[in-house]
């Protein structure tokens, strides 16, 4: 097990390589670049080159790399180029912030879709199946930025219930003036995982349970807690691959929908980002967020391999 | 996974059939007994035909508007959508939006088709190092989460219809490389492609003739599934700033735009969002009526 974890930690590092090559080009490419967002028109003639230098951008483009790299090896992502603070510091702030939503719609939509999808499949063919399986088409097809507009309309404004926007009181939340904030985006987050989820544990509940050794349990006279036990363990491996990819794709994903709710997530601070040009600040959310998005995937790979000693491969 | 450890004869009896047309029509025969996929397929081909006939199903003018018409509610005379916050006229507006949306939808995932799916085709195929080479590229691509590199994409080459299709492309291609990488590995050691090799045909024939048939089946599926995401994402892109400049009527960016009405007319307001659901829906349940018909199985 250890010489799996060892193999696959291994296999990650050309992929994290190739991750930050090409987050560090994306950026490169972008037309303008960091010079043309620092100079003011009508600078005097030196004022270009000096900047240039500062940053070090008069350098060859692998060197301004390696220099880079080094530096966010150190936990350095380097400063905002409009509120001039490290970004290290922004960028964790908003990533607690980001969790605090996506953790939450990743334990309600996997929880939900586990439940709906085992009904779906004990039931399958009958109402409860046809029944879940038009709540899982429409929220996978759903666009969660009009969904959150939706609920907004409906909780906030006519009902008046819940906050349309903003997060209240920062840290961890622990009263009901922080968890209000946080009803809405987690409703709105949790549709899609729900839907996926939901999908994936009903086929692979009525694919095992269409396996003959569930036949042979039963015959053995074994009690149904138990074979549900054989049953479960069978259908993990798959069901675990999906909730880590669809984990991923909310904290990705959670940008619209930080949008619309104004939430002080890694979804703002990169739409900001955008909007003005600060270039370190792109680079350095891209970056992070990828980099959770591969160790969130060997976590997935290793817990599979625990349960599955054929995944070790 | 355990597709790949069925035993021989147990594979021939469960390889795809030759291709011809007997299992089309078997396919489409089966599709229309499917009344879920007929509605979805004459639902969704109703919105492309209005789409396309845009200047006959409406006055023709989507920028046209009226300051004295703002906000108009649903049902108003003249105006059978109403109105949106610049006065023009909303029905109109809806309609000339398919067709940026259609585009902005549809076109990534056509173009990932044909650059994903020939990566695909050649690494499963070839096998060996070209396999491994084409393999672990995509695996760096995978490795983004799917709308964070299209965002990024899009901020580097700046707003615009050409850079949300480039940016979601991008997006698609890894995962269609790694649907039709799949089915070309488990058909590349099939008898009938043994056959046609020791028969003399070349690679590229046998690829035309024999393999794109075969693998056809679950490679539309997933493209299908990939244009109802690709809607939804598109009109986010549009939504965020990223997609066409205004006044470019797209569904994402009239419901940007529109934000602000729902405090007065909030079902107006809910209209594009409402069109980019119903289109994204159409597609997933196109794919699952496909994936049933053709009795493909998940990779």
């Amino acid at each position: 097990m250890l010489q799996f974890l060892i193999r696959r930690s291994i296999q990650g590092i050309p992929i994290l390589f190739g991750v930050s090559i090409i987050t560090f080009a994306l950026v490169h490419l972008m037309p303008g670049g960091i010079v043309d967002s620092l100079v003011p028109p009508g600078a005097p003639p030196g004022l270009r080159e000096e900047i240039e230098r500062i940053y070090g951008l008069d350098r060859p483009l692998w060197e301004q790399y390696l220099l880079w790299l080094r530096q966010v090896l150190q936990g350095n992502f380097g400063i905002s180029l409009v509120t001039g603070r490290p970004i290290a510091e922004e960028l964790v702030a908003a990533l607690l912030n980001s969790f605090k939503i996506t953790l939450a719609a990743a334990v309600v939509g996997f929880s939900l879709g586990i439940a709906f999808g085992v009904l779906a499949a004990l039931h399958s063919g009958r109402w409860p199946d046809k029944l879940f399986s038009l709540f899982s088409i429409a929220g996978v097809s759903v666009p969660p930025f009009w969904f959150a507009i939706l609920l907004v309309t409906v909780f906030a404004f006519q009902l008046n219930w819940l906050p349309a926007q903003g997060m209240g009181p920062e840290g961890i939340p622990t009263s009901w003036t922080q968890w209000r904030h946080m009803i809405l985006p987690i409703a709105t987050l949790s549709m899609i995982p729900m839907g996926v989820v939901g999908r994936v544990v009903r086929a692979a509940t009525l694919e095992v349970l269409s396996q003959e050794f569930v036949t042979a349990l039963s015959a053995k006279g074994l009690q149904m807690d138990a074979i549900r036990r054989h049953v479960a363990r069978n259908a993990a491996p798959t069901i675990l691959a999906v909730m880590g990819l669809q984990f991923g794709h909310l904290i990705g994903g959670s940008i619209l929908v930080e949008t619309v709710f104004n939430w002080p997530g890694t979804g703002k601070l990169l739409n900001l980002a955008i909007f003005s040009g600060d270039i370190p600040v792109i680079q350095a959310t891209v970056l992070l967020l990828s980099v959770i998005f591969v160790i969130l995937n060997l976590g997935v790979d290793t817990a599979q391999a625990l349960i599955d000693p054929r995944m070790r491969r | 996974m355990n597709k790949s450890m069925i035993l021989p004869a147990d594979a021939a009896a469960r390889a795809p059939a030759p291709p011809g047309r007997r299992r089309a029509n078997r396919v489409l025969s089966r599709l229309r007994r499917d009344k879920t996929t007929v509605a979805a397929m004459a639902v969704f081909l109703l919105i492309v035909a209005l789409a396309i006939f845009a200047p006959l199903v409406t006055g023709g003018e989507p920028y046209a508007g009226s300051a004295l018409e703002r906000l108009k509610p649903i049902g108003t005379p003249g105006h059978p959508l109403g109105t949106d916050e610049l006065g023009r006229d909303m029905w109109t507006r809806l309609v000339y939006g398919a067709r940026l949306s259609l585009i902005s939808g549809a076109a990534p995932v056509l173009i990932a088709l044909l650059l994903g799916g020939g990566l695909g085709v050649v690494a499963g195929y070839a096998g060996g190092r070209v396999n491994t080479l084409i393999m672990r590229t995509m695996d760096i691509f995978y490795a983004f989460p799917a709308v964070l590199l299209a965002i990024a994409v899009c901020a580097v080459m700046g707003p615009g219809l050409a850079s949300t299709i480039i940016a979601l492309g991008i997006v698609f291609i890894p995962s269609l490389v790694r649907v039709t990488e799949t089915a070309t590995t488990r058909i590349r050691s099939m008898d009938y492609i043994e056959a046609a090799r020791c028969s003399g045909v070349n690679d590229l024939q046998i690829i035309v003739h024999q393999v794109a048939p075969n693998i056809l089946g679950p490679v539309l599926v997933y493209a299908a599934s990939l244009a109802s995401l690709s809607i939804i994402l598109a009109a986010g892109l549009s939504f965020l700033g990223l997609g066409m400049p205004p006044p470019n009527a797209d569904w994402g960016q009239m419901l940007n735009s529109l934000r602000q009405a729902i405090y007065v007319q909030p079902w107006l307001a809910a209209l594009p969002g409402m069109m980019i659901f119903i289109t994204s829906a159409c597609f997933n349940l196109m794919s699952d009526g496909l994936r049933a018909a053709m009795d493909v199985q998940d990779g």
